[in-house]
């Protein structure tokens, strides 16, 4: 296994490379634009085997990869924002299809006004849209996360979408150490796709057929019911990845420096890379801090999350969305974790970091020290006080 | 159809979808004036108008939705949408 010092993007793209996908289909937008860009130089060159269809939008690019999935192809595709949302409607054709496509969100704000940096309202935006989603940490965790996906994706009892969000610059444009997949190991971890259903001149089938009152609340139950099955599949499944390659960033949720903690900051994506240095500065002057890391955000680990925290008396969920006239997201699927349990601790949810916002440590020491002050609450932390006239 | 997994079925299948039942209106082609030009077929979004003979064209009442499409359409006014009372 070789180390190689690579950009975000680029491993990105040598891992989905790897895992030999029949079709992709992007159209370029930043700042996904470098994962598309290469990935399509390695089928230009001959490395990747693979169908590269250029298309004129973002919902062609869903829809091709619709199409060809619908075929029995393993398929990938990758965009961010506004290109993010102009897919939505072919998103949830995906799903509802059952159509084990693969892609990845590059997480970045949403228009207007025009902003390219990152948060993760895009997203956050489909989350009831029926695919997978999970966010990644770090580099090697995006790269790691696609080898992945289509593992969850096509297993035969889940066959649902997945989408592996990163965020934008943060990761995709910074240079790390990854251990990049090699095309021996992708092969030995992920089995050829082979669906039970596909279409084929010789079995004529119908997909995504109209299905009236009779029986349209029923394929949303069973995308439910599968959701909650693949709680299952996506922590044996970074478990079987644990074996294979010796590495472990977490199933459904990870934790650090949780087990004996009094406050425990939750959040997902980059910024928890952040708040672990914060908790290591604190946990040297004595002050008992952990961070719980969602990676799986659908299908919500509402249980391994209650388990995880259970014994917490103050939680601060940290994160890079809002809800518009109700708050942060996140925060509130945390609240109602703690629902009917015999215990509920202080929960304060803390919106930041919106459209590229710096992070810094001095964020996080605010967000930990506000969470100090007594009452629960939601606010926004980081904002410039000259901008919107004082407190 | 397997509803378990996204509704996949049989080609041909959506002839289950009988949407006949969704009509108010239902159009009567009276096959008077009919010149053959065959635009109410063409128009017909659900497929469901067919031709007997040269100037006539009659409806299929298990598909036809009632949309009015083919008497709009009609070249000279030999289609007419009723009310139907169910
Ligand atoms: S009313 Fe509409 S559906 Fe019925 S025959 Fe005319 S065009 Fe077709
Ligand atoms: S549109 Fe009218 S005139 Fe033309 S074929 Fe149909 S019924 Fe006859």
């Amino acid at each position: 296994m070789s180390t190689t010092f690579i950009e975000g993007s680029i491993a990105v793209a040598k891992t989905v490379g790897v895992c030999r996908p029949h079709v992709i289909s992007a159209y370029p937008i930043t700042p996904q634009t470098h994962i598309v860009e290469h990935l399509s130089e390695l089928v230009a060159d001959g490395e990747v085997k693979a169908e590269y269809v250029n298309v004129e939008s973002e919902h062609s690019a869903a829809s091709v990869v619709l199409g060809s999935s619908a075929t029995g192809a393993r398929t990938y595709t990758a965009t961010t924002s506004q290109g993010f949302l102009l897919m939505i409607e072919v998103l949830f054709n995906i799903a509802g299809m059952r159509l084990p496509v693969v892609m990845t969100c590059v997480n970045r704000a949403v228009s207007a006004p025009i902003n390219i940096w990152n948060d993760q309202q895009d997203s956050m935006t489909a989350r009831d849209s029926g695919w997978i989603q999970l966010y990644a940490e770090d580099n090697q965790e995006a790269s790691d996360m696609h080898l992945q996906a289509f593992k969850i994706a096509e297993n035969k009892d889940i066959m649902l979408p997945v989408m592996i969000c990163m965020d934008g610059f943060v990761l995709t444009h910074s240079f790390d150490p990854v251990e990049l997949i090699s095309q021996e190991q992708a092969d030995k971890f992920l089995p050829p796709f082979k669906p039970e259903y596909y279409l084929t001149p010789k079995n004529p089938l119908t997909f995504g057929a109209m299905v009236g009152p009779d029986g349209y609340m029923e394929t949303r139950y069973f995308i439910e019911k599968t959701m909650h099955a693949s709680l299952q599949v996506i922590s044996n499944v970074a478990t079987d990845f644990h074996n294979q390659f010796g590495r472990f960033q977490g199933g459904l949720i990870d934790t650090y420096k949780v087990e004996d903690a009094s406050l425990v900051l939750v959040a997902m994506g980059s910024i928890i890379g952040t708040i672990k240095d914060i908790v290591d500065e604190l946990r040297a002057k004595g002050q008992k801090v952990g961070v719980l890391k969602v990676r799986s955000y659908r299908p919500f680990p509402k249980d391994e999350i209650y388990k995880a925290l259970s014994h917490v008396k103050e939680i601060a969920v940290v994160e890079k969305a809002v809800s518009l006239g109700y708050g942060g997201i996140l925060v509130n699927e945390i609240k109602s974790v703690f629902y009917g349990k015999p215990k509920t601790p202080k929960i304060n949810g803390f919106i930041l970091g919106l459209g590229g916002r710096d992070i810094t440590a001095d964020t996080i020491h605010q967000v930990i020290k506000e969470t100090a002050k007594a009452a629960s609450e939601e606010k926004f932390v980081g904002l410039n006080e000259a901008l919107i006239g004082g407190k | 159809m397997r509803l378990d997994l996204g509704a996949i079925a049989k080609a041909g299948s959506s002839k289950a979808n009988q949407t006949g039942s969704w009509r108010n209106y239902k159009p009567i082609f009276h096959q008077v004036k009919c010149i053959g030009c065959g635009l109410c077929k063409i128009y017909c979004p659900e497929g469901c108008v067919t031709m007997i003979e040269k100037k006539k064209y009659t409806v299929d009442y298990t598909y036809c939705k009632g949309c009015g499409i083919c008497a709009e359409e009609c070249s000279s006014s030999d289609i007419e949408m009723i009310v139907e009372e169910k």
